[in-house]
């Protein structure tokens, strides 16, 4: 079925976000993985509600969206707050908490 | 086409627990702009505590509700808007055992304590160290938001335990942990701490949502409905255009259950705990530690239910390969969390590693999967809660002093009452102000000796969490492995046992880590207290003596409250375990 072409193709997205949050240095980066994994989610909701042939799925989708979007309300405000405090965005430099 | 709009039958009376504290928090954004700044705290303070209060009343009453304990004709549990909300037994406990939490740490976070100061940043916005803060020092500015956040967050997390929808589930944990992000970050000292501790819970909590969303997506592919009925019949019996791909439900459910662990801070997925624990403003990592993991776990067991339900009539195999999963998750925790634990030298690092050997002995009992497992998590929970809540209010007393030099340090609000902060207990021959709180376990030698009440407390609460007789962790600890040893037929089949045996081992682990504190505070000279000021142990600050602030009433409260609930119901606990009893009707 062609529809699986899509669900590959969010698969892959979701585990390029998460390579990036993983490996990346860059806080701003790190987020930005995490909204690609979240908006490959979109993709595989949107896709199974295809499959499915019920609209259940698309109206996750936008759930999906609000969530993400207050979500990048708080994050960035955290990022930008560490940002101004120590002129650095790398989460290398976040290591003050140490045992 | 039909273009007639249904409206839907909301049963109002169910959501009205959580309806309550939404609403006040709703009610406290408004607060903050329409009330002046002289009152604004008093009235946060005050609408906090009785929307908490309110829900928990509004939880008693619905627990008797016929609709909700079901009868000999009707089954038990209403599901609100097709089961986007189910209040059932289970649900109710959970959310009453968050709210009488929430109001006991609320009561912690309430109190400016005698330095007159609370444990926030007078503006969390403004840079540390940069003349502004100065300024907003000076000026006494007070971050009274924390409130309606609070209330947002307890709202997360009484929809979290009792929706059964996936959905649902997921806006209620980002509905939850979002206020908890920005909670994290506001503390009024060591505000980098606070800053980098706000900062990794985010990252690593978005990422965490991240995977329990794509995993609820897979899930919806499977089944085709986020509704956890639905996802049980397909489990049960598979049907549909994606039937033939079983492995789609197991990565999901397997994606979901690890963003649920996240929550819980179980042992792969722990990292952030002790930083975050140690970073946050103690009175909110009390609250967070207690509820987070409430709410977590209910919503834990009704997900973790329905997919081992489901596969137990499917594929028992997948089911069994599952449990394996679990259980090494389980071991890894309490293992961690105790061996890591034991070597920590910071007060509320080591309540973290606790706080993960706890999530750790609850799964245990999650693990064995009957009634009895049920019964013995919701007891744990509100029994690790209290101890929780008690042992960082404790924290929140104990503080660091430095001499006053010329002029009081930027750290100590001048604005209030001009003189520096001056315990009246320490008739002092020299001013001292009064810094952050002393978490070095080094600076908590000799307590008992100045505060023995204090300490007597913390060791009250320590001496719960190592499970000691008498005090409820003893009996919450039994009866959780006491179900992991019934196993799920409750006849003791099955080997679920081994995890209670490591349950016990680590148990005794950690009695060491309790007691070593117990020992250092009676039981040892102060190394760099007000009599020596060397404090070559301390590290954290040469020079800084160490001292106990009075309590402005509500800590005092809260730690009262908490240090009674222990005692009784490790004394009496059979009430409170025969109303758990009734909280295992579950509907999935």
């Amino acid at each position: 079925m062609e529809l699986t072409h899509y669900l590959v193709l969010a698969a892959i997205l979701f585990a390029i976000g998460a390579a990036t949050v993983l490996l990346r240095r860059n806080a701003i980066i790190v987020f930005m993985g995490v909204e690609l994994m979240l908006n490959a989610t979109n993709l595989a909701f949107v896709t199974f509600a295809r499959m499915h042939g019920d609209v259940t799925g698309q109206v996750l989708a936008f759930f999906v969206m609000v969530v993400a979007a207050a979500e990048v309300v708080v994050g960035l405000a955290i990022i930008v707050s560490i940002f101004r405090t120590r002129r650095s965005a790398s989460v290398d430099d976040v290591n003050l908490l140490k045992s | 086409m039909n273009d007639s709009f249904v409206a839907p039958a909301v049963d109002w009376l169910y959501l009205a627990p959580i309806l309550v504290v939404l609403g006040a928090g709703v009610v406290g954004v408004l607060i903050e702009a329409f009330v002046p700044a002289r009152v604004r705290r008093t009235v946060q303070v005050v609408l906090a505590l009785l929307a908490t209060a309110a829900a928990f009343a509004l939880v008693v009453v619905l627990w008797r509700d016929p609709a909700v304990q079901g009868s000999d004709v009707a089954p038990y549990g209403v599901r609100v808007l097709g089961g986007s909300m189910v209040i059932d037994p289970f649900g109710l406990a959970v959310q009453g055992i968050v709210v009488l939490l929430a109001f006991l740490a609320i009561l912690v976070i309430a109190d400016r304590t005698s330095t007159g100061q609370d444990a926030f940043a007078p503006s969390a916005a403004a840079v540390p160290g940069s003349p502004y803060e100065d300024l907003t020092r000076r000026k006494g500015l007070e971050q009274t938001e924390v409130y309606p956040l609070v209330l947002f967050a307890v709202g997360g997390m009484m929809i979290f335990p009792a929706t059964g929808n996936l959905l649902v589930m997921f806006v209620a944990l980002e509905v939850l942990s979002l206020p908890l992000y920005v909670l994290s970050a506001m503390a009024r000292r060591r505000r980098l701490l606070s800053q980098e501790a706000s900062f990794k819970y985010f990252l690593l909590g978005a990422f965490a949502s991240a995977l329990f969303v794509f995993g609820v997506a897979l899930v919806y592919g499977f089944a085709g409905s986020v509704d956890l009925v639905e996802v049980y019949r397909s489990l049960a019996t598979p049907g549909g255009p994606l039937a033939s791909m079983p492995g789609l439900v197991v990565v999901g459910a397997l994606l979901v259950l690890a963003g649920l662990l996240f929550k819980i801070g179980a042992a792969p997925f722990h990292a952030w705990t002790p930083d975050v624990y140690q970073g946050a403003p103690t009175p909110i990592t009390g609250f967070m530690a207690a509820c987070t993991k409430a709410a977590a776990f209910g919503a834990l067991l009704r997900v973790l239910y329905v997919v081992s339900l489901g596969l137990a009539q499917s594929s028992p195999a997948t089911r069994e390969d599952l449990f394996v999963a679990l259980w090494v998750v389980t071991l890894l925790t309490m293992v961690v969390g105790t061996v890591v634990g034991a070597v920590q030298t910071d007060v509320k690092r080591l309540l973290a590693y606790s706080s993960i050997a706890h999530a750790g002995f609850i799964l245990v009992g999650v693990v064995g999967f009957s009634q009895l497992s049920l019964r013995a998590t919701v007891f744990y929970l509100l029994v690790y809660g209290l101890a929780t809540v008690g042992a960082f209010a404790v924290v929140t007393l104990v503080r660091e002093t430095a001499p006053v030099r010329e002029r009081v340090p930027a750290t100590v609000g001048a604005g209030e009452a001009g003189a520096p902060d001056n315990p009246s207990d320490d008739s002092g021959e020299q001013p001292v102000a009064v810094l952050g709180e002393a978490t070095h376990l080094a600076q908590w030698a000799g307590l008992g000796r100045r505060s023995p009440w204090l300490a007597g407390t913390f060791s009250l609460f320590l001496l719960s969490m190592a499970g000691i007789p008498l005090t409820a962790g003893f009996v919450a600890k039994f009866t959780a492995f006491g179900a992991a040893i019934a196993g799920p037929d409750g006849q003791g089949g099955g080997s679920t046992w081994v995890l209670a045996v490591v349950g016990v081992l680590a148990s005794a682990v950690a009695v060491f880590f309790y007691v070593r504190i117990i020992v250092l505070m009676f039981f040892t000279a102060p190394a760099g207290g007000a009599d020596e000021g060397s404090g070559e142990g301390a590290g954290a600050s040469e020079g800084a003596g160490v001292t106990v602030v009075r309590s402005a009433g509500p800590t005092t409260v809260a730690i009262a409250v908490c240090a009674l609930g222990v005692l009784l119901l490790g004394v009496f606990p059979s009430p409170v375990l025969d109303l758990a009893a009734e909280a295992v009707k579950f509907v999935p």
